[in-house]
């Protein structure tokens, strides 16, 4: 079909000229798209933190902590080290203090160490590191090392992270359907607007197609308002969630910046994401547009 | 041109609009399509239009089976046929200029054509003084006329009116069907629906009387009848 200017000026004419007309309703579908996507890229940044926190924390803890009570004396500590060495799967062991923990904590907190000062009674117990020769040894040695006397509790952090893995599986899940759901409404609710549109310019379109104009003439405006209205849906959404992940990101900073001066490392900046984002919210605002405007043409333009 | 061979449009399973109706209107012929409420018209034009198909028959255009017509052609067909209506519609916030421009902008035209055509057009329905007046501000034998301004400017092969002068009074009336036989004179072949008896009268025309679905007689014009008339 050739396209031209005065054709394209017509199209784009009529889709502005009735996006003004139905503004309210406009509102209702740019807010629709804003909120599906909003809600999505919601749901992307939290399984995608929550994902590289598992895959950092996964490398980083490869180990098995074997947290000792506190009354048992040195010397058996020290046969309980030697023993763990002869564990199957296991390939060194490493004795931590409990001094030697407080230390390292204080050293992670940084600035912030000196709200451990006042802290009387060391709660951090004396550690063994254990450390494996194969991650798919570790159910075996940690039933072995549970056996041993003395042993206060053994912490396996592979445990952690695979628990991690799971909440992420299961906000992918929940958050699919979800989504889902919302799209449906958000196509339902631009079908609707451009139906208003359709119904309005009803006489125009019964007009256009008894003089046989073609069908661009005729779908084009209503194409386009509903692209319009899943783009700028989308870019709303766009806007949100760059400056709502930084002040999240800054409050969450400033508030609790002990616990996440550790937890910084794993976090995903949002300018690692934006790229993909701004993809991933056009293609599914535009496309909503799209399939909302089909939806209402189908129904309403059959002559 | 236009031939409809046993055709039967049936509704719903139950009524049957038009029944088993075979005629032929050749190329630069003017045809009253007669007949009361319900007698089949509307039916008739909106086959031709292929607004709706046949439950039974074939419909062709140029020896085209027009219901063979893919859905995406049928804009294409349309354009054979200039379509004016009885109750006008002139979109309300267009001149009388931009109604007729409208048309041939849906279907093709260059700016320059354009502006070369409409006051052509114009010319010929006498409304040349009112190409920047707005549909309200015409009466009713003035918007009819931009109405068929409109249908002629691509210079269809076929025209088809359905009451054109059905709102309006006789006087008028007349005005608008000496545009259409001068049109008619040009080599357009003219369709026209119409209850108006005195219309019909008047101008010695092929008149297709249809009755409950039927064709009742056939005229030919000049009055010679194919079957015997009915009084």
């Amino acid at each position: 079909m050739k396209m031209n200017p005065k054709r394209i000026n017509y199209i784009f004419k009529q889709a502005f000229k009735s996006m003004w007309r139905n503004r309210m309703m406009g509102f209702a579908s740019i807010g629709s798209v804003t909120a599906v996507l909003v809600i999505l890229g919601f749901i992307l940044v939290v399984v995608l933190n929550v994902n590289n926190i598992a895959l950092v924390a996964q490398e980083t803890f490869d180990q098995i902590a074997v947290y000792i009570l506190d009354h048992v004396e040195d010397e058996q500590i020290e046969e309980m080290g030697k023993a763990f060495t002869q564990i199957e799967g296991v390939m060194g062991v490493a004795y931590q203090t409990k001094d030697y923990a407080l230390e390292k904590v204080k050293e992670d907190w940084g600035e912030d160490a000196f709200l451990l000062q006042d802290l009387r009674n060391d709660p951090l117990p004396n550690t063994y590191i254990v450390q494996l020769t194969d991650v798919s040894m570790s159910d075996e040695v940690i039933a072995q090392l549970e056996t041993f006397e003395g042993v206060e509790k053994v912490r396996y952090y592979q445990d952690a992270v695979n628990t991690l893995i799971r909440i992420s599986d299961f906000v992918k899940k929940i958050g699919t359907g979800i989504i889902i759901i919302l799209l449906l409404i958000s196509i339902f609710i631009i079908s609707n607007t451009i139906k208003i549109t359709v119904l309005n310019r009803q006489r125009e379109i019964e007009l256009m197609q008894y003089i046989g104009a073609t069908n661009g003439y005729v779908r084009g405006p209503f194409m386009i308002e509903g692209i319009m209205l899943g783009l700028l849906g989308s870019i709303v959404a766009i806007l949100v969630i760059m400056f709502g992940y930084n002040y999240t990101m800054d409050y969450l900073a400033g508030r609790y910046l002990a616990l996440l001066s550790g937890m910084s490392g794993y976090m995903v900046g949002v300018e690692m994401v934006i790229n993909d984002l701004i993809i991933i919210f056009m293609t599914i605002g535009i496309g909503i547009g799209i399939l909302g405007s089909l939806v209402s043409l189908k129904k309403f333009l059959s002559v | 041109m236009i031939e409809f061979n046993g055709v039967t449009k049936t509704y719903k399973k139950t009524f049957t609009a038009v029944k088993d109706i075979s005629l032929k209107i050749d190329k630069g012929e003017f045809v009253f399509i007669v007949g009361k409420s319900g007698a089949g018209k509307s039916t008739l034009i909106k086959l031709l239009l292929r607004e709706i198909s046949p439950s039974s028959g074939i419909i062709t255009y140029k020896g085209t089976d027009i219901n063979k017509i893919r859905k995406r052609r049928v804009a294409e067909y349309r354009r054979n046929i200039g379509f004016i209506f009885q109750d006008y519609r002139l979109l309300p916030k267009m001149t009388v200029y931009e109604n007729i421009a409208f048309a041939m902008e849906m279907i093709c035209c260059q700016a320059k054509q354009i502006r070369r055509e409409v006051p052509l057009v114009l010319s010929m329905v006498g409304l040349s003084d009112k190409a920047k007046s707005y549909p309200d501000e015409l009466s009713g034998g003035e918007q009819q006329r931009v109405a068929i301004a409109r249908a002629v400017i691509n210079k269809p092969e076929t025209i088809i009116a359905d009451e054109p002068t059905g709102n309006l009074d006789f006087e008028t009336s007349k005005e608008i069907m000496k545009i259409l036989t001068e049109i008619n004179k040009r080599g357009t072949t003219v369709i026209m629906a119409t209850h108006d008896r005195e219309i019909v009268d008047n101008y010695q025309k092929r008149v297709i009387e249809l009755k409950n679905g039927t064709i009742l007689r056939d005229r030919k014009a000049g009055g010679n009848e194919n079957e015997p008339k009915e009084n």
